[in-house]
């Protein structure tokens, strides 16, 4: 099977993951579709890594897999913060700035 | 003997810094220190007068340098003493007529709780007249300069609780400093043209006139003359004087009157081959005298104050003088001569005035004076020979000093001649008149006061005797200087003389100014002795009335000066808020206006961060893309 379809669906993925970000307000969905943006980058290590015969695209998803554990436990914890205090987990609601 | 000059100054100026800042318990003796340490002075001064007499003429200038003031590069101040013939004359006069005046106040003053800052005043302007005259440079000379300036506004405002006091020595402060900024100024055009301030090398390289343009020297000497206006009330700085009697008496005999206000004679003089080089310049300078001799003479003859009516007198009478410096090598000898017997005669005159106001309860108005000759025989006496001395009545001091200028504005020659003649001429008779008319009102006559309120009695001894010795100045003076011209000769080292023709002869003129002495004592005598002066001034002519305003120069200049200038800051206001502020103000908005709009960027939201983001990423990628291709 040609690798090239594997970066094609990483593409895919990523640009799923973007437009949730944009489009959806639920913390938790946006938090996700982060989630799915790194995955999506990291797919696309990994085919690199193989197209190109060595094992720097595999190590390097070594790490985004760690910075995206570390980035949910602050990330989940924020959330469960705000949605604490102020009982919504909706991002656009946790504007104070004003217009 | 040089090392005795800086003792003359240092005397007065050790009594004002122990009677300012020695507290109260000086109150009872700081009077007598201070007149001490005034006599102190003059006694150095007769001692080098002495010693300067048994050397011979050329050879009669002493020098002394302290110590180099400012040092910096090229520019050399230096803080040094010159005592020359003509510096000597002055020194002789300040501590001599001041000494005189300290024993008087002694007398005037005692009933004032602020005696001792009184005193310690006086003694500060001895000080600075003296440095004004012995210093060597005109550096040093600005220094006094502004030390007589400050220590008048002092005195002036000595009784500072009267808002009208306090006035008049603002007044006299603020017009004295438009003639100090023309004397900065031609101090720095005079340092710029010869490259130093002291006299010798600048007198020399302006009268041998080829390191400067003649251009430059008459800018120096117009600016110099500007300061002499200033200093010695002088058309058309001459406003302040007449206010300037809000002072104590003996400070407007001493500074108003004998010394301060020659200081503007003693800076033309002294800067003479300046003006010699500048004809254009000498011809203003004795446009000025010629003038202001005339305006003083006019606004002396309407006054009823009888301090306001000797102030014009003053003025008129520096008028004279400027007039002969102004005339040159014919005159320079004949106004310091001038200045001399008018210190006897002026001080003279106020310290009598002041003795009659002492007697009167303070009253100035000479309509509520009248027959006061019976009550004050000595005052009687010592003015009346002031006021024969101050009208030239022949024999007397100003009969030789003001006749002799006469006849040198007669000798200018040519039409100029006639004019500048005619015009102190004329001066002289309308001294004659109003000086007829203050003795009149004061001393003659009924008795125009309320014999129930006011008891007039002789002052005390403190007071006539400074009297009586100014008098003997007034009778002897003149005649004592004229004797082989002595005055003239012992000058002439320092000034330089020439001996003018006048057109009519030496005796002519001297019979025409006695004819026009006897007319205007006569034209006095028909208006204020005939008939009985009344209480409450008459309406007047227009002129009498334009003369009881002063000519009306207060009015000029709250309409020319004041109005122009409130006018012109106004303008200035108004152009600075529209163009200037305007400006900086619409640059603020300009900038406020565009970070309001790129305030919206920043909404906190953060989907339109993250498309912000996705956006400048996108871009990145497209700008990397399409320069791949290129």
């Amino acid at each position: 099977m040609n690798p090239v379809h594997y970066l094609y669906l990483a593409a895919l993925l990523f640009t799923i993951g973007a437009a949730g970000v944009l489009i959806r307000r639920n913390a938790i969905v946006v938090f996700m579709c982060i989630e799915l943006m790194l995955n999506a980058c990291n797919l696309a290590f990994v085919t690199f890594s193989r197209l190109h015969g060595n094992l720097d695209g595999q190590i390097i998803a070594f790490f985004t897999m760690v910075v995206a554990a570390a980035e949910v436990v602050v990330g989940l914890a924020i959330i469960v913060t705000i949605f604490r205090t102020r009982h919504t987990a909706s991002v656009d609601d946790a504007s104070l700035m004003k217009l | 003997m040089e090392n005795l000059i800086a003792l003359l100054i240092a005397a007065p100026l050790v009594g004002a810094a122990l009677l300012l800042c020695g507290g109260k318990r000086l109150d009872r003796t700081g009077h007598w220190i201070g007149t001490l340490l005034a006599v102190a002075s003059f006694a150095v001064a007769a001692v080098l007068f002495t010693d300067m007499l048994g050397r011979t003429a050329d050879d009669r200038a002493l020098h002394q340098h302290l110590f180099t003031w400012i040092p910096v590069g090229g520019f050399h101040a230096d803080l040094a003493f010159q005592l020359d013939q003509l510096s000597m004359t002055f020194v002789l006069l300040i501590t001599g007529v001041g000494s005189l005046i300290h024993l008087y106040s002694v007398g005037y003053m005692a009933h004032d709780e602020r005696r001792r800052r009184f005193f310690g005043y006086l003694n500060l302007f001895l000080a600075a007249m003296l440095l004004l005259v012995l210093a060597d440079n005109y550096l040093l000379l600005y220094v006094g300069w502004e030390g007589v300036g400050l220590a008048s506004y002092l005195l002036i405002g000595f009784w500072q609780h009267k808002p009208s006091a306090a006035t008049a020595a603002k007044k006299a402060f603020l017009v004295n400093r438009v003639g100090d900024v023309g004397l900065s100024i031609a101090i720095m055009l005079l340092f710029t043209t010869f490259g130093t301030f002291a006299f010798g090398p600048v007198l020399d390289a302006a009268g041998t006139a080829t390191s400067a343009g003649e251009g430059k020297l008459t800018a120096i000497a117009l600016l110099l003359l500007l300061a002499a206006c200033g200093k010695s009330a002088q058309v058309p700085l001459q406003s302040w004087l007449g206010d300037a009697m809000e002072g104590p008496t003996p400070v407007s005999a001493l500074i108003h009157a004998a010394t301060m206000v020659t200081a503007g004679v003693y800076l033309i003089t002294r800067s003479g081959t300046v003006f010699d080089a500048a004809p254009a310049a000498q011809t203003a300078v004795v446009v000025v005298g010629a003038v202001t001799l005339l305006f003083g003479a006019i606004v002396g003859c309407a006054k009823d104050d009888i301090k306001k009516a000797l102030a014009g007198s003053t003025m008129s009478q520096i008028g004279y003088m400027i007039l002969a410096a102004g005339l040159g090598p014919i005159g320079y000898a004949f106004a310091i001569m001038h200045l001399v017997t008018h210190g006897f005669f002026k001080a003279g005159l106020f310290l009598g005035a002041g003795s009659v106001m002492h007697g009167m309860n303070d009253e100035v108005d000479m309509r509520r004076y009248g027959g006061l000759r019976k009550h004050m025989p000595v005052t009687f006496v010592t003015f009346g020979l002031g006021y024969l001395a101050i009208i030239g009545f022949p024999g007397l001091s100003g009969f030789f000093s003001k006749d002799k200028i006469i006849e040198a504005a007669f000798a200018k020659g040519g039409t100029e001649g006639w004019i500048l003649g005619g015009a102190a001429l004329l001066g002289a008779a309308i001294t004659a008149f109003y000086m007829t008319r203050v003795m009149l009102m004061t001393f003659f006559g009924e008795k125009r006061w309320d014999p129930d309120e006011v008891h007039p009695h002789e002052s005390p001894k403190t007071m006539t005797i400074p009297m009586i010795i100014l008098a003997f100045g007034s009778v002897f003076a003149g005649g004592l200087f004229s004797v082989n011209e002595a005055f003239v000769h012992w000058l002439e080292p320092v000034t330089s003389l020439a001996h003018g023709h006048p057109p009519l002869g030496a005796t002519a003129t001297t019979a025409a100014t006695v004819v026009v002495l006897l007319l205007g004592v006569a034209a006095a005598w028909l208006m204020y002795g005939r008939k009985p002066v009344p209480v409450t001034a008459p309406r007047g002519s227009v002129l009498t009335r334009a003369a009881r305003r002063d000519l009306l120069q207060d009015d000029f200049n709250h309409v020319v000066l004041v109005r122009g200038g409130t006018h012109l800051t106004d303008t200035l206001v108004r152009l600075d808020h529209t163009l200037v502020d305007g400006a900086v103000t619409g640059t603020a908005v300009a900038m406020g206006g565009l970070s309001g709009c790129l305030r919206r960027l920043q909404n906190g939201f953060v989907r339109s961060y993250a498309a912000q983001m996705v956006g400048g990423a996108a871009v990145l990628v497209a700008v990397t893309l399409l320069m791949r291709g290129v």
